[in-house]
């Protein structure tokens, strides 16, 4: 059954749940012509980690954006932790964290004085102590009085992630968090991730294109498409439906088109 | 950010954190901080100098001595305030973060306010200077305005802050594309403020246009001062009134913009 197949059954996924961290119901959004997101509706419970998969233009960085509150849906309904976005975005917006590729920590602050303003922002007890954590456990300390734009992308990178974690978030959103760095590097950093949820009980959403990413860490995909939903299961699952041994063949079938046929063979 | 800024309280702490953030940038660029002395001293040693040649050869300059370099002064307070307001507010597009202080607790109302406060301190660090030269040069002291010169201040702040707000809103509706309205809309402002010549020099339907605008009657109200010697009062609050449906007009229209950007998405390109 497919995303879209369980936005036709109401009961699904429309039910509200008290232990869901993300609810999407019917989203939609049009740009002028083009339906960016096409009805799709998912529950992630809390304390999940989920792959938001897809080629270009699939629709990932809107569905993110839209559970945000950045960008508002045509249609349909987005809650986060048990609120309406965006309208009770206020009530929820500093128990959350995001980092993307589509923006940047300023360029001319240092690592600490980013660290201290978003800290500010987000009203983070012992500033200070919680710095000197994220330093330590991000290793930053041999940069952190350094200007953000004077540091190497998996440096940056770092630092980003040190922002998304600063509040000590219940629901962390990451689109492409690996992009760009150093196997090394981007497996450092899933590390990191993955620790992090263990340990705090977080929801992770991470879109990615990182295909073994996304089997390493997330215990259930979603399968973006034109705007829809292709699948929706467990990276396993998924994985034995098309008949594949990796979700990098999935992807390939998915984004040729071939996904259907491979489904109906393995049946 | 959530467009419920006004239902929930303002936090001092987070509009704090915006102005430490701005702190920090100006701290750490010379040429920032260079570029706020700069044009006010380069204005008023050219305008004071042309004030003495035509104070020697008028005889009317004569004796309304200051008007000009006066002008100057209360045009780069207007002037100055929405650039400082809008450059800080820029310095987020240019540096990608206005997506991180969307995602944030940050409600628009204190960003907003922030920025009011960003201009407050980049007009001081431009402006205080400028004063100082011109009673070292020119011998004109606009601190002996006394009051009166805390009513042309307000007024002329609350307009730049009004103007400031409404373009901080397009760019973000329409991303870096819409930037040059930031350097230019002001000077629109200006043939019909009337501040080197009074109202009555414009055509009448033109005088109409003119007193829909504050500055119009701080300018006038400063030659008053300067030249009959008498504080209009009366220009002061018709200008106050102006300003706070300026003001409210602006907000509104920026929390529209703010609303028509998530809707369109360009929150997420904010590029051209």
């Amino acid at each position: 059954m497919t995303g879209n197949d369980k936005a036709s059954s109401p009961p699904t996924v429309a039910a509200p749940s008290l232990s869901a961290a993300i609810e999407v119901d019917r989203l939609v959004k049009v740009y002028k012509q083009t339906r960016a997101v096409d009805d799709i509706s998912f529950s992630l419970p809390r304390g999940s980690i989920t792959g938001l998969l897809g080629g270009n233009g699939a629709g990932k960085t809107t569905t993110i954006a839209m559970i945000m509150g950045l960008v508002l849906p045509t249609s349909g309904r987005v809650s986060v932790l048990g609120r309406a976005m965006p309208e009770e975005s206020a009530f929820v917006l500093g128990r959350m964290n995001f980092e993307s590729p589509y923006v940047d920590m300023p360029m001319r602050l240092t690592v600490r004085q980013n660290l201290t303003v978003f800290g500010k922002l987000y009203a983070v007890k012992n500033l200070e102590g919680r710095i000197a954590e994220l330093a330590d456990e991000l290793d930053l300390t041999d940069f952190i009085d350094r200007a953000n734009g004077k540091l190497s992308a998996g440096q940056k990178t770092r630092v980003a992630l040190a922002k998304a974690l600063i509040n000590h978030p219940e629901l962390l959103l990451l689109d492409e968090p690996t992009a760009s760095l150093d196997p090394d590097t981007a497996d450092w950093v899933r590390a990191h991730m993955e620790r992090y949820r263990k340990e705090n009980n977080a929801t992770i959403l991470l879109a990615s294109h990182n295909m073994l990413e996304v089997e390493r860490l997330c215990d259930r995909v979603i399968i973006m498409k034109r705007g829809r939903i292709e699948d929706d299961d467990t990276p396993e699952a998924i994985m034995a439906r098309y008949n594949r041994t990796t979700l990098e063949e999935v992807f390939l079938d998915v984004a040729r088109g071939r996904g259907n046929g491979a489904k109906e063979a393995a049946r | 950010m959530t467009d419920l800024s006004l239902h929930h309280g303002i936090s001092l702490h987070r509009i704090g954190a915006m102005i430490l953030r701005y702190w920090y940038l100006l701290m750490s660029s010379w040429p920032r901080l260079l570029e706020l002395l700069y044009w006010p001293a380069l204005q008023v040693i050219t305008w004071g100098f042309l004030q003495v040649y035509i104070a020697e050869n008028a005889n009317f300059f004569a004796r309304a001595g200051g008007t000009l370099i006066g002008a100057v002064i209360l045009w780069d307070i207007l002037f100055r305030g929405q650039l400082g307001f809008s450059i800080s507010f820029l310095e987020e597009m240019w540096a990608r973060n206005l997506g991180n202080l969307m995602m944030s607790p940050l409600k628009p109302i204190e960003f907003l306010l922030s920025l009011m406060v960003m201009s407050l301190i980049r007009l001081a660090i431009g402006v205080i200077p400028m004063t100082l030269l011109a009673l070292f040069l020119f011998h004109f002291n606009v601190y002996a305005l006394g009051l009166p010169l805390i009513a042309f201040f307000c007024n002329l702040i609350f307009m730049s802050w009004s103007v400031g707000i409404f373009v901080s809103g397009l760019v973000l509706r329409n991303g870096l594309g819409a930037e040059s309205i930031v350097w230019t809309l002001m000077f629109a402002i200006m043939p019909l403020a009337c501040i080197y010549y009074p109202v009555s020099v414009l055509p009448v339907w033109l005088q109409y246009v003119a007193w829909a605008l504050p500055p119009t009657y701080v300018f006038e109200g400063m030659r008053a001062l300067l030249i009959e010697r008498i504080f209009r009062i009366d220009l002061m609050l018709e200008a106050l009134a102006i300003n706070a449906a300026l003001l409210c007009a602006s907000f509104w229209a920026f929390l529209a913009l703010l609303r028509s950007a998530r809707k369109n998405g360009s929150l997420l390109s904010g590029g051209e």
